[in-house]
């Protein structure tokens, strides 16, 4: 290609400007080439993700949202993220960046429908929580077998059909009667959703989009640590 | 199927089509098998089998109400959705069983009204987006529709589509099967007056009517407002084509774990004239849509059933 671009001549601030707009155009051996020259920079891993890469998607996440950006070109930016992310994830398991804690995220029973899950997935692993994904059409057995299995700070709950939404709350007795509710956050998110329906189901928190399940997923858990940490000092 | 059985079937369409005027098509099946008991997940083709009489109230009352057109509890039919609930295996016996429910309901009617064979989505994406690969939907498909066809249907309604690659699997899968039949093809505009993978109504409308559909539009979506303007930009893109308009009772909304539609009879009476005027010509509603609503709409349209009382005099 004659007119290929050099990325060793761009600056940082271009060369994320760069993979911002190759992310949005959902161009994978763009985006993994870019990552590999900001690791060249001598960038860490950490910061690649979080200012490249999930700030990239932030952008694709939001003119999805204003109806700028519709499923196949959202589902090809995450394709490209996933192909940054690919190099990413060992070096940051290396490197030792920040794990903040774990997630159990699935789609619920009925429901096949994944892209929003997969995002905050992917975004949740980027902001570094490790991420345990159980796909679609999960019952309440196993959201309480990976949550026995996994002891997640955060249990995600996804689903785009009106009729497969009060799954949720069927889902989080379960969870009550095995006396995992008080353990977890639940966090619940998909296009039907609402802070009325999160609140109703008695869930921690309605999250309208993957960056705000990041945001949301990190405050509760500071919360219940400091809450814990008090708790424990009263005691003490 | 014998030249004779498919001029006869070809023939149906051909009348109903005829005779001018609107055509009221049917309502909701899945919110009134939730009303009637259907678990939340579960699919609702499984009820032409398990209970096999509240499929045939819900259509009976379609009937009475004045729908010309009906579709078979086959939404959901196809071995991608069976198969979430390892039900693969019953696609052919729950989409014959379907069809056959629905035509005795018509034929304890008049006979005259028309029975559509519900092709829905796989819900999956195809490949290379997705992982389901065409070749494959194709197939999926046309297992259904062999069932459907094999159970007697008039037409198939391939409705609730959102990507254009997943509508030309189906058609292809019928066509394998069916070469002749008469093809209703609807899309979901509900992101932005777009489907959700971005597809305008004018391009829609023009793929489906040159793949071969016989009537056109779109179905479910956020409510009677937006699928008027989907009606529109049809109608000025290809006058000349028989256009379906088969809305929602609006966006649910989940009080106390209850699927509520806010969209009552009247305001859908109201829709069904808006569409008709706005070039829809085959009109009925979808989720949330019951049978007082479509009463309300064929007594808007003209076309309600009327009621005689015993002694013969009109009620």
């Amino acid at each position: 290609m004659s007119d290929e671009l050099d990325l060793t001549t761009l600056s940082d601030e271009e060369l994320t400007q760069q993979t911002f707009d190759d992310l949005y155009d959902g161009l994978a051996d763009e985006v993994v080439a870019e990552v590999n020259e900001f690791l060249r920079r001598g960038w860490t891993p950490y910061d690649t993700l979080t200012k490249g890469l999930v700030g990239g998607m932030d952008i694709v996440g939001i003119d999805f949202r204003d109806g700028i950006l519709f499923v196949p070109e959202v589902l090809m930016a995450a394709k490209a993220m996933k192909g940054g992310m690919a190099i990413l994830r060992p070096l940051l398991a290396e490197t030792g960046a920040p794990q903040i804690g774990t997630m159990v995220v699935g789609t619920v029973k009925g429901d096949i429908h994944d892209i929003g899950k997969n995002l905050v997935a992917m975004m949740m692993e980027g902001a570094g929580f490790m991420v345990v994904n159980l796909g679609i059409n999960n019952d309440a057995e196993k959201f309480i077998a990976a949550v026995k299995e996994h002891n997640p700070e955060i249990v995600g709950m996804s689903a785009l059909l009106t009729t497969t939404m009060p799954y949720m709350q069927v889902i989080i007795r379960a969870l009550r009667e095995a006396g995992l509710r008080d353990k977890v956050i639940v966090l619940v998110g998909g296009a039907p959703l609402n802070e009325a329906f999160a609140e109703e189901i008695e869930a921690d928190a309605y999250c309208r989009d993957a960056a705000v399940a990041v945001e949301t997923a990190k405050k509760l858990i500071a919360i219940k640590r400091e809450k814990t940490k008090r708790e424990k000092a009263a005691v003490g | 199927m014998s030249e004779k059985e498919k001029l006869k079937m070809t023939n149906k369409w051909q009348t109903l089509l005829e005779k001018p005027g609107p055509i009221l098509a049917d309502g909701a099946m899945g919110t009134m098998l939730f009303e009637a008991g259907l678990q939340f997940g579960d699919p609702p083709a499984v009820w032409n089998m398990a209970h096999p009489d509240v499929v045939r109230t819900v259509q009976r009352a379609y009937l009475q109400a004045g729908s010309q057109i009906l579709l078979t509890n086959t939404f959901g039919g196809n071995r991608f959705r069976l198969g979430m609930h390892n039900l693969q295996g019953r696609v052919r016996e729950l989409n014959r069983t379907a069809a056959i429910l629905l035509r005795a309901e018509v034929d304890a009617a008049d006979g005259a009204a028309l029975v559509a064979g519900d092709i829905g989505p796989s819900g999956e994406i195809l490949a290379p987006l997705g992982t389901l690969e065409y070749a494959d939907a194709v197939d999926g498909f046309a297992e259904q529709a062999g069932a459907l066809v094999a159970g007697g249907v008039d037409v198939i309604w391939i409705e609730t589509m959102s990507a254009l690659e997943e509508m030309q699997a189906a058609i292809e899968g019928v066509r394998r099967v069916a070469p002749d039949i008469p093809l209703i093809t609807t899309m979901t505009f509900d992101t932005r007056g777009r489907t959700m993978m971005g597809v305008t109504p004018e391009r829609a409308a023009k793929a489906m009517l040159g793949w071969g559909a016989a009537a056109i539009g779109g179905n479910c979506g956020n409510g009677p407002d937006e699928l008027l303007a989907v009606i529109q930009k049809m109608h000025a893109i290809a006058p000349e084509a028989v256009l379906v308009s088969k809305s929602n009772a609006g966006i649910p909304e989940l009080i106390k774990g209850k699927a509520t539609y806010p969209t009552g009879p009247e305001t859908m009476a109201e829709y069904a004239l808006a569409v008709r005027d706005a070039g829809a010509r085959i009109i009925g509603g979808c989720c949330g849509n019951t049978p007082a609503h479509l009463k309300a709409m064929a007594e808007a349209l003209g076309l309600a059933k009327p009621v005689f009382s015993p002694n013969g005099a009109e009620a």
